[in-house]
């Protein structure tokens, strides 16, 4: 081998442990799994690889309801997220000074608890007999003698309660980031505090909003947990289909086609959302 | 959003030459015990390019914020032509600054960070477009309006930046350090290009810098500041000819200076000092205004404005004269730099143009000389010489 050709082989043997990975965990699966959405059969007899699209038609009608609710619930936790941790990782770029380090640790620190436990306790929390509704009865956001858990509200709030660090986080990365100076040269060219902050620190942050509601609205959409402890029969997430088809009624090839549905529709969600806030600036931005 | 009176004329256009401009009343700036600032004053006349010259950690940076409105004084009073500013925030303020990192939006054209100021003021579109155009091309960058700063060379990225403050045609216009970032060809080109821009525009210009040879090439006023105080102000010629204090007389150029006694003055112009080893100099009296008397004194002379003879020549009548030795010679092509030391000990620096071209008449390492200068180009400064 030539050396010019060796010193082009480099990258990709710096590369090849990340592709070796991407292609037996991750493309290796989906191809699997889309042969099995196309199956058919049943647990007893086995799966056949029939090329039946309809499993697909089915899961859509059978399923929309679940679809719209998920990403409804997804998309109101990530705006409930995006208002919580935007003041959040604000403060904590621009005024925490030396404690920065330990509030971010004190963002993450639920993550050292599973998932499950926490999603648990908040159900002990909202019990109806407790305080914490008997509060919200006060503040109207449940109505007298009404409850909480078992209801949409509850699944949102679970949603958004689990997944704000992954908005902090990638917001606080940004804000961060931006050079003070130039909040500096903003108010010298005439800016208040406030114009500011809507000139030039909120388009800069774009990226990482653009990051942080995609960390938080496409895992939300998959989620099952919080539907399944914090919400009803009424409240049950296309995640909670997938499982149960899965897990309980075996029926591969309708999980298989559902889970694809929903890789279908986030792709297309995010591309929308990257068109409204600029695909241009977040390429540019980020680079 | 508040606005800032549009002045529609260049204030040196309508008010009168001798208008102070900038005015800085007994400042102090204190951050805890660290005193940045202690008791600063200094006025500025409109239509002036003013310079701020000292080494790092001077306080001329926090100078400069301060007129800006980035700093507040812990006391003292800014004033704007005439205007107690010191309270105001720098969005109020008719001033513009162009930072020392240029500090241009990555996220807009170089067209919208020049128009940026103008839209806050809520100038109208087409004339914001308009003014924004034109001071692009004034700074010879009307090609690269579309593009993004990220996009930019650092002297391209220099310009956007003295563009965007001057098209808000601000009462001055504050330069903290704009060409420290640059390399010395571009440095020197741009040097002359905002020296026009000024001339041409005619608005105070207020620059910080730590290059002394920036400072004299361009500033009508240098102000040198050390350990937070203005050391001395003045016109290039001023400070390079007549420093006031060894920190001065060496900040700007090198200077040789000799600690002395003061001595009774005589009937002419000239008074006498007397050095450690007791030869008498001598300098023009009304260089000696400022002595106060108590604190040691030490005269100087530049080392271009001295002559050595040979220790048998005879020097010109009424110069100052030392015998001294050569301890080293150095050829540097344009001239020939001599180390000496005097009897008493004084270490000297000598440069002598290279007019003969050859080594005939030039002085080796040990031989005895005598060095002489005009009385009239000597001055006199106060304060310890220790390490100057």
């Amino acid at each position: 081998m030539s050396l010019s050709l060796r010193r082009k082989m480099i990258p990709w043997w710096f590369a090849a442990p990340g592709l070796v990975w991407l292609i037996v965990f991750f493309a290796v699966p989906i191809f699997n799994q889309i042969s099995v959405s196309l199956m058919s059969g049943d647990p007893e007899v086995g799966f056949e690889l029939t090329w039946s699209f309809s499993t697909y038609a089915d899961a859509v009608r059978d399923y929309h309801t679940q679809f719209l609710r998920s990403i409804g619930y997804a998309g109101l936790a990530t705006i409930i997220d995006l208002i919580i941790a935007f003041p959040l990782a604000y403060f904590i770029a621009y005024k925490a000074g030396r404690f920065k380090g330990l509030l971010l640790l004190l963002v993450i620190l639920p993550f050292f608890v599973s998932q499950v436990m926490r999603t648990a306790s908040w159900q002990l929390i909202l019990n109806d007999q407790g305080w914490a509704v008997a509060r919200m009865q006060d503040l109207g956001i449940v109505s007298d003698g009404g409850q909480f858990l078992a209801t949409g509200k509850a699944v949102v709030f679970g949603i958004a309660y689990n997944f704000l660090p992954f908005m902090v986080l990638p917001l606080y990365a940004t804000l961060d980031r931006i050079d003070r100076r130039l909040i500096e040269a903003a108010s010298d060219l005439y800016c208040s505090r406030f114009t500011a902050f809507r000139k030039v620190t909120l388009p800069l942050a774009v990226p990482g909003i653009f990051a942080g509601s995609l960390l938080v609205f496409i895992p939300a959409c998959g989620d099952y947990i919080n539907s399944s402890i914090l919400g009803s029969s009424n409240t049950t997430m296309i995640g909670n289909v997938i499982q149960s088809k899965f897990l309980n009624v075996l029926d591969y090839p309708s999980a298989a086609a559902l889970s694809f549905i929903l890789m279908g529709v986030i792709l297309l969600g995010i591309a929308l959302y990257g068109r409204v806030l600029g695909t241009k600036n977040l390429t540019e931005l980020a680079g | 959003m508040t606005t800032v009176p549009e002045t529609t004329q260049h204030p040196a256009a309508t008010g009168s030459v001798e208008q102070r401009d900038i005015c800085l009343e007994r400042v102090h700036k204190r951050y805890g015990d660290h005193v940045v600032i202690g008791d600063l004053s200094l006025d500025i006349e409109q239509g002036k390019f003013y310079a701020l010259l000292g080494p790092s950690g001077c306080g001329k940076t926090t100078t400069l914020r301060m007129i800006g409105g980035f700093e507040l004084p812990t006391s003292g009073r800014v004033l704007l032509a005439g205007d107690d500013v010191t309270q105001l925030p720098p969005h109020k303020r008719e001033v513009n600054t162009v930072f020392q990192s240029y500090a241009l939006f990555p996220h807009l054209t170089v067209e919208k960070n020049v128009a940026f100021g103008l839209e806050r003021r809520g100038v109208d579109k087409h004339e914001t477009k308009k003014r924004a155009k034109e001071m692009l091309e004034l700074v010879q960058l009307g090609h690269l309006a579309k593009r993004k700063p990220g996009q930019l060379s650092g002297g391209q990225a220099q310009r956007v930046a003295l563009a965007r403050a001057l098209v808000n045609r601000p009462r001055a216009l504050l330069l903290d350090e704009p060409l420290g970032a640059l390399d010395l060809r571009l440095r020197r080109q741009l040097q002359d290009e905002l020296k026009r821009i000024q001339r041409d525009i005619g608005i105070t210009f207020v620059h910080v810098t730590h290059d002394q040879e920036e400072a004299m090439s361009m500033a009508d006023t240098i102000a040198v500041m050390n350990k937070g105080a203005i050391e001395q102000a003045g016109s290039a010629e001023d400070l390079y000819e007549r420093p006031e204090s060894p920190f001065v007389a060496n900040f700007l150029g090198t200077s040789n200076l000799i600690p002395v006694t003061v001595e009774q003055g005589g009937a002419d112009e000239f008074s006498t000092v007397r050095t450690s080893d007791g030869h008498a100099l001598r300098l023009l009296r009304n260089r000696m205004w400022n002595l106060k008397g108590e604190q040691p004194v030490a005269i100087g002379v530049r080392p271009e404005k001295v002559r050595l003879w040979g220790a048998d020549q005879t020097p010109p009548e009424h110069d100052n004269v030392l015998p001294a030795k050569v301890l080293q010679a150095t050829f540097l092509g344009v001239s020939l730099q001599y180390a000496l030391k005097t009897a008493g000990g004084q270490e000297l620096t000598v440069i002598e143009p290279n007019l003969v071209g050859n080594s005939k008449g030039t002085f080796g390492p040990g031989q005895d000389v005598q060095v002489s200068w005009d009385a009239r180009q000597t001055f006199v400064v106060e304060g310890e010489t220790a390490g100057a």
